[in-house]
């Protein structure tokens, strides 16, 4: 959680537990370069205390991009896949936070698109957790979740 | 007044938190071995502050499958309160309780909508047990929402008191007391106040 870490083929990457948190995957398949993220909230400028640039949507990609084009990557070459973003408990009538996983979803979108990175696919939503594994080499992002089949995006 | 900063927590604030587990965690360990009239033991409570990165190794691994019943606190503090069991203890619990045999259901993951409507009600009582004999201690009104269950990697659960604590800063308290009994009970209670709220704790018993 609140976390980034950046590879190089055929390294692979994994993050366990994504519950309302989003894992954004990115590799530059010519540079054999990926990253993983898992942040958990949408927005940094909404928040006072933003310090922690992994912590959000917008700033833990810009970061994220950052490190992987000090490994080699190129921006225009980034392709992106996302997953996450499930609502863990149903609550009636508390609106906001509760809904963040996805509102996580969304700003992930907002930002790869304001970024012009291309997202090509997404697995978010839904109640159940996700740990995924990440394989910038293939691309293939692996889903696992308790009591339903693995997939890959 | 100064405003609460849990990056000043010292030891002595941790230790009365810590006591308060220990209180409040008694009490729903109580509620729980009359349950299932059994001896149910638990740990010496937890405070820590933890890293977002930390927390699921702190109750045992992110993949660990748990059955975690939720509660928004709200009253006089909020925040939210946890109460979860490893997922074979969570089956035990339930087939206890609606006089099943043992081995009914361990196959499979998912529980039917009326266990699932057993554990939210276990939850409830432990959960309420912690809560009143807090807020007996604080003289604080507390009040627990209607519960709501997920049974889920230990992460994903965990994911949701920690976004909400991800709002005010880096770091998330955690008051955490794990309880067991010597074959199949295995699970934690977690209360999450948020950080207005342990300052009101503090100075309803004089500390702060």
């Amino acid at each position: 959680m609140a976390d980034l870490k950046v590879c190089k083929c055929p390294d692979g990457l994994t993050t366990l537990g994504l519950g309302s948190c989003i894992g954004v995957a990115l590799r530059d398949p010519s540079a054999k370069v990926g990253g993983l993220l898992h942040f958990m909230l949408p927005d940094s400028t909404a928040i006072k205390n933003n310090a922690c640039a992994e912590k959000f949507a917008d700033t833990g990609i810009e970061l994220l991009v950052k490190l992987m084009i000090a490994e080699g990557a190129s921006k225009s070459r980034l392709e992106a896949k996302i997953a996450g973003g499930a609502q863990m408990f149903a609550f009636q009538n508390k609106e906001g936070l509760l809904r963040v996983g996805e509102r996580n979803a969304e700003a992930a979108r907002n930002k790869l698109k304001e970024m012009n990175i291309k997202l090509i696919a997404e697995d978010t939503g839904a109640d159940y957790g996700r740990t995924v594994v990440f394989y910038p080499e293939t691309g293939e992002y692996v889903i696992k979740s308790v009591g339903k089949p693995q997939k890959s995006i | 007044m100064s405003k609460f900063d849990l990056d000043e927590m010292n030891s002595c604030y941790l230790d009365v938190l810590r006591e308060i587990g220990n209180i409040g965690a008694g009490n729903a360990t109580t509620a729980l071995a009359q349950l299932l009239q059994r001896k149910v033991d638990m740990t010496v409570p937890q405070a820590e502050l933890l890293e977002f990165k930390e927390v699921g190794r702190a109750i045992g691994g992110e993949e660990s499958i748990m059955a975690g019943v939720y509660m928004v606190v709200e009253g006089d503090i909020s925040g939210s309160m946890m109460f979860l069991l490893e997922k074979e203890s969570a089956r035990h619990l339930v087939n206890q309780m609606l006089c099943k045999p043992d081995d009914e259901g361990s196959a499979s993951d998912l529980f039917d909508e009326m266990e699932i409507s057993v554990m939210k009600e276990i939850g409830n009582i432990i959960t309420g047990a912690y809560l009143n004999s807090l807020s007996d201690l604080t003289h604080l009104k507390i009040y627990p929402s209607v519960p709501a269950i997920a049974i889920d990697m230990a992460g994903a659960i965990l994911s949701v008191p920690a976004i909400e604590f991800g709002v005010l800063g880096d770091k998330i308290l955690m008051i955490q007391t794990r309880f067991s009994d010597d074959i199949q009970i295995d699970g934690f209670f977690i209360l999450v106040p948020d950080v207005d709220s342990y300052q009101k704790i503090l100075e309803s018993l004089g500390i702060a």
